[in-house]
């Protein structure tokens, strides 16, 4: 029994070294997160928490002068597959007057364009929308398609250049860089949490390398266990125009069904989703 | 913005109010035939009342408005339904606005009343679609989506007046007496359409039977007429329409058979031969906040040589293949609160054209105008852009919403 219990123990110890190897491989595997990796992560925590997801958006379009106008509407999305994969959006509009009740559908696939329809409820019609371009301005305000809903991590070269604190949060600066030309940015410098990944800052550089938007997530709330930007702006520096994003009523995992995604609902919206 | 929440024990209806104000202009750029200068001059309120109590929706838009042309105000009640949704099917009973078709302004398979004279007097857009006394039911089983539409009463398009449209008319002066069809079972419209996706496509198939809503004019002699008989011959259409990504853009494809049910083999001088209506759609984003719209559109005549056997001598003669294109140019600028547009037909068929150039800016969230033109050209006597020829016109909407 003794012999045995000498044999188990050394067996133990076998056991607990390799498995601190692994650790320790897995910790240094962390130190050594490659600057894709970041990316991925923070898209996973900005873009495809949760299965699906909910928030009412208040957009406040800020023009130089301080002319205001306001894009009220409710967001939903589901995500089919993971981080960069297929999801499906689909906003309802509250404001401004002319657009109230409106809906329009997202169909967002990696790597290919976009499926887009709009619904115009004093036609009644449904209409498919051209969308070659993700970097177009979303309702007119300083965001794209692209901050709404994400772009393509292979689309950029991405390098970490260094680590800082950003107001007292650990972060990696991140710079991607388009590989296509025909970006409206040269490249763009992020400050990503190291803690739950999210962005708390973006710069976008322009062509001749000079800074012209700035990102900035001003809060962030924990919503079901998920870390949640819930105040964001975009401030075209150029231009002198800003936009404002608040979410509320944020809610994750509500269980939206994929009939939501149809010309059904797109003509006649379920209250249910849309409140 | 009013929101009125009532509520009492087990009874709570969440209900709006919207709607507008609006002012809508449009000069003749020459007299109209009986010496006026305006296609048209109206104020406009428009309230929309949207009450929830479900399943149950009550949806009413009725306008109140001032013509300046008849000098007379009246109320018209634009939609009014009420909804039932269940888990599969819904159904929509009153008077509503159904669109369908892929179209931009050209309709096949949109069997539903038009308003041309609103739309080529500069009125807004919406006013082009007429509401129909209708019930609707939609089922969505997984296979296919289908809607199907009963409609007992009918209601023609509505084509511009003779007092303010200059057209071509070789009947003028004579008296004529309009037979709609009469509200009968027999009678009753039906349109149906079942549509599903298709690997990436929105596939639509179409079922009409009812009856043209552009009159057909019998005269009671063809040589010394002194009498006409307007009416509405019966009609069947049976269509499709395919819409999704390719080339870089979207496209459309949509065609449609017109049965022309009371002259099948086309012998009947006055009633529309039977045509194939086909249209081919590409829409692209050139740039953010640039589209442009592309359009080819044809008829095609079945029995062409019965039609020209039949055909009066005094009448022009229509060809076998009517052709139409169209371009429209968007630009949306500053925020999208200016919206600059072009949209154009042109028939190579027929050498007419309409140009309807329009700028449209945002003054906040609740005030716009839009400013533009209709231009009608070419052709030759009795083609239908062309006869519009004397009818340029410049138009202003003021909007006023909330």
């Amino acid at each position: 029994m003794r012999r045995f219990r000498t044999q188990d123990s050394g067996f133990k110890i076998f056991i607990i070294c390799c498995l601190l190897s692994i650790f320790s491989f897995l910790s240094f595997d962390a130190i050594a997160l490659t600057a894709e990796d970041i990316v991925k992560r923070s898209q996973e925590a900005f873009f495809y928490q949760g299965k699906d997801f909910k928030a009412r958006v208040m957009m406040k379009l800020i023009s130089k002068g301080g002319q205001e106008r306001i894009r009220e509407l409710t967001m939903l999305r589901k995500n089919y597959g993971d981080t960069g994969g297929e999801q499906k959006y689909f906003i309802y509009f509250f404001q401004p007057a002319d657009v109230k009740d409106m809906t329009f559908m997202v169909y967002k696939y990696p790597a290919r364009d976009d499926d887009r329809w709009l619904f115009i409820p004093a036609l009644n019609m449904v209409r498919r929308i051209a969308a070659q371009d993700k970097r177009s301005s979303f309702v007119g305000s300083d965001f794209t398609y692209e901050d709404v809903s994400g772009r393509d991590i292979e689309d950029d070269r991405h390098e970490i250049i260094k680590e800082e604190k950003l107001s007292d949060k650990d972060c990696y600066v991140i710079k991607s860089t388009p590989k296509a030309g025909d970006v409206d940015y040269s490249y763009k410098i992020s400050w990503i949490d190291k803690v739950n990944y999210l962005p708390l800052k973006e710069e976008y550089y322009d062509k001749k390398g000079e800074l012209y938007k700035i990102f900035t997530a001003d809060e962030m709330k924990d919503i079901k266990g998920f870390p949640t930007v819930t105040k964001r702006t975009m401030k075209n520096l150029q231009n002198g125009h800003m936009t404002e994003v608040v979410f509320i009523k944020v809610d994750y995992n509500i269980g939206i069904e994929d009939s939501l995604f149809s010309e059904r609902y797109l003509r006649q919206p379920q209250r249910k989703w849309i409140e | 913005m009013i929101l009125a929440l009532m509520s009492s024990n087990s009874f709570a209806i969440d209900a709006s109010l919207h709607g507008f104000f609006q002012g809508n202009y449009s000069l003749s750029e020459r007299s109209n035939p009986d010496g006026g200068d305006f296609k048209w001059a109206e104020e406009r309120f428009q309230l929309k009342l949207d009450g929830v109590e479900e399943p149950f929706r009550l949806f009413i838009k009725t306008d109140a408005y001032f013509n300046h042309i008849d000098k007379k105000g009246d109320l018209e009640v634009r939609e009014g339904y009420i909804d039932y949704t269940a888990k599969n099917w819904d159904l929509r009973i009153g008077r509503q606005v159904i669109t369908w078709g892929l179209g931009d302004l050209l309709f096949i398979n949109d069997v539903f009343p038009k308003d041309y004279e609103a739309f080529f007097s500069g009125r807004p857009l919406e006013y082009l679609k007429k509401g129909i006394d209708a019930v609707k039911l939609g089922t969505y089983p997984e296979a296919v989506s289908l809607e199907l539409v009963v409609i007992p009463f009918f209601e023609p398009n509505r084509f511009p007046d003779s007092k303010r449209f200059w057209s071509y008319n070789p009947m003028l002066g004579i008296p004529l007496e309009e037979k709609e069809p009469v509200t009968n079972f027999k009678n009753t419209e039906i349109a149906m359409r079942l549509y599903r996706d298709i690997s990436g496509f929105d596939a639509s198939i179409y079922l009409y039977r009812g009856f043209f809503r552009q009159p057909s004019m019998r005269p009671d002699n063809f040589t010394m007429p002194a009498r006409l008989t307007l009416f509405y011959p019966r009609l069947s259409v049976y269509g499709a329409s395919l819409q999704g990504r390719a080339l870089n853009g979207i496209l459309s494809l949509e065609a449609g058979y017109y049965d022309s049910r009371q002259d099948r083999k086309g012998t009947d001088p006055v009633i529309p031969n039977s045509q194939t209506r086909f249209l081919i759609g590409y829409q692209k984003q050139v740039w953010e906040d640039f589209t442009i719209g592309l359009q080819y559109y044809g008829e095609y005549m079945h029995d062409y040589s019965e039609y020209i056997r039949s055909q009066p001598s005094q009448i022009p003669v229509a060809r076998r293949l009517y052709q139409l294109t169209s371009i429209r140019l968007t630009q949306f600028l500053m925020h999208q609160n200016l919206r600059l547009s072009l949209f154009s037909f042109y028939s190579p068929s027929e050498g007419d054209y309409m140009l309807n150039p329009e700028i449209k800016y945002n003054f906040s969230d609740h005030l716009w105008a839009a400013l533009g033109e209709n231009i009608f050209g070419g052709g030759r006597e009795g083609s239908r852009l062309g006869s519009l020829d004397r009818n340029d016109n410049l138009y202003i909407q003021l909007r006023y919403e909330f």
